[in-house]
């Protein structure tokens, strides 16, 4: 295509926006709301899955091994974990070590009080065993309890459950959402588009009687869709960009709640701001497309 | 079957891919057994069997309803048949690819009762947009667009909008909007049905000369004043059959 035709085209699609202010209004406000609830589902998500991949990481079985096992016994039993696929890696802390850690992560005046347990140490030897993918967990647990000389196997399963309930629970009410917001704009788009359709009917009757193609009477309606879609962007990536930047602030730099782990804006508010803009553009392509179909068939 | 795209360049203008419907054979339109029955049941046309030649003037006369628009229409693809062949100088229309409908259509020229203008484009647009619609480059569409409008005698009236003009000037625009292809055939419906007679006699004048130059002319028409003093071959519809097809035919049926 000529460059000319193309400024043509373009220059139509915009004076048609022009041409039904109201609706074309409505469509872009229906896109701007759809994309600002995608912006911040998505920021949302996007924190789950970073606080949940955080304890996920931190998830590890430990298998407290019986008092009375014998060293052979837990050289046995390392093998049998070792043997299970899933296995990542094993570490083996004996009870002292144990109690080690145990006194550091404790405060001084109760530290003193388990230092005098030295002696009778309550604590078992345990093995650490990080599986390749936190989701098998729970699986290798099992597995793990039905070996001998084991006294119990702990791992966070009320956290892991938990957390991905919370998790899937969020994408599913957030996509049901985003869906049923994409499907009213691009209703908006295909009929604001309908109404230019029929304003210039007779232009497209003329246009497919002296040979126009309808790729060709199709243009204009493609970018006057996605312009709306575009135009229904600005809004909410903006709202994300710096909304991110500035909840970022306040709740790291500032250290209101420093404890808090959210992702750093950059790259995600970025991120997110492509995708917003190209599911803009989508929907209104989308749309546009969809009713001008109905008016091309010969 | 020659369904068949081929680089052509037509009398001045860039080269373009476009179905060469229109070369070898001299049988412009060939309709065998055509019926045409509408969705809601109603038979326009029934059964007809039509031939028209390369240089021919045709009218196509018959009362409202007789199946005439339908015939017309079916010239230009606005509508296909339910049963039968049509044929466009040879080519097999069942055989014409969707997509291809547009490259057909500029080999046809196609003018209205209602002359169809945009009222928003000057005389100008409104013909340059016909060669707008094919990329052509500015200066060609300006030259062929003043050619066509020296054909109908309306260059001084380039810059003018649609309704500054007579509707016999405004049928003329449209004329030349339909010849701006050169195309070998120039279907009319209706072309005089809103103008008195007087200027009814213009356009005629203008279709005259066009047939005169080798273009084919099919013109559907009430007006019983010109087919009578200008008689050409009658091609006469009623109750969607052609009843009458005859050369210097008159157009002797009673409204």
């Amino acid at each position: 295509m000529k460059s000319r035709t193309l400024l043509r085209h373009s220059k139509e699609g915009l004076k048609n926006i022009g041409r039904n202010g109201w609706m074309s209004f409505a469509s872009v406000s229906a896109v701007t709301i759809m994309l600002m609830v995608v912006g911040i589902f998505l920021i949302l998500i996007a924190n789950i899955n970073h606080i949940a991949s955080d304890v996920e990481g931190d998830v590890e079985i430990r298998v407290h091994i019986d008092m009375t096992a014998s060293e052979e016994d837990k050289e046995g039993l390392y093998e049998q974990i070792d043997a299970i696929d899933n296995v990542a890696a094993i570490t083996y802390v004996d009870r002292d070590e144990g109690l080690d850690q145990f006194i550091e992560d404790v405060d001084e005046g109760s530290a003193e009080l388990f230092e005098s347990l030295r002696n009778e140490n309550p604590l078992n030897d345990v093995f650490v065993v990080e599986t390749k993918e936190p989701q098998l967990t729970e699986d290798v647990a099992g597995e793990i309890e039905q070996f001998a000389n084991i006294d119990t196997v702990d791992y966070g399963e009320d956290i892991i459950e938990q957390l991905f309930a919370v998790t899937n629970m969020i994408r599913i009410v957030g996509a049901a959402l985003v869906l049923g917001l994409m499907f009213t704009a691009m209703f908006l788009i295909a009929n604001t588009i309908k109404l230019t359709i029929v304003a210039r009917k007779n232009e497209i009757q003329i246009m497919k009687l002296v040979g126009a193609t309808n790729g060709f009477i199709r243009w204009p309606f493609f970018v006057e869709g996605l312009v709306l879609g575009l135009l229904g962007a600005i809004l909410p990536v903006a709202a994300v960009i710096s909304g991110y930047y500035y909840l970022y602030d306040l709740l790291v730099t500032e250290a209101i709640l420093s404890f808090v782990d959210i992702v750093p804006p950059n790259p995600l508010t970025f991120e997110i701001a492509a995708i917003l803009i190209g599911i803009g553009a989508l929907v209104g392509v989308w749309g546009s497309l969809m009713s001008v179909r109905k008016f091309l068939r010969v | 079957m020659r369904v068949t795209l081929k680089i052509v360049t037509i009398q001045g203008m860039r080269e373009r891919k476009m179905h060469v419907f229109f070369e070898g054979s001299d049988r412009l339109i060939e309709m065998r057994d055509v019926t045409k029955t509408y969705g809601n049941g109603i038979t326009a046309v029934n059964n007809i069997n039509v031939f028209i030649d390369k240089g021919e003037f045709v009218y196509v006369v018959g009362p409202s309803g007789a199946g005439k628009s339908t015939f017309i229409k079916m010239t230009y693809l606005e509508e296909r048949p339910t049963a039968g062949k049509i044929y466009m100088n040879g080519t097999d229309l069942d055989e014409l690819k969707r997509k291809h409908i547009p490259l057909l259509r500029r080999n046809i020229g196609v003018v209205f009762q209602d002359f169809k203008l945009l009222p928003k484009l000057s005389v100008f647009e409104n013909i340059a947009f016909a060669l707008e619609v094919l990329e052509e480059p500015r200066h060609v569409i300006k030259k062929r667009v003043f050619e066509v409008l020296d054909l109908v005698r309306l260059k001084n009236k380039a810059r003018f909008y649609p309704q500054e003009l007579s509707g016999g000037e405004q049928q003329r625009v449209s004329i030349a909007r339909a010849m701006i292809n050169h195309p070998p055939i120039l279907i009319a419906d209706e072309p005089t049905g809103n103008l008195d007679p007087q200027t009814s006699w213009g356009i005629m004048d203008v279709l005259q000369e066009i047939n005169a130059r080798g273009t084919t002319v099919v013109m559907a028409t009430h007006n019983k004043e010109i087919v009578n003093v200008s008689p050409k071959r009658v091609i006469a519809f009623e109750g969607g059959r052609v009843t009458r097809d005859e050369q210097r035919g008159r157009y002797a049926y009673e409204k």
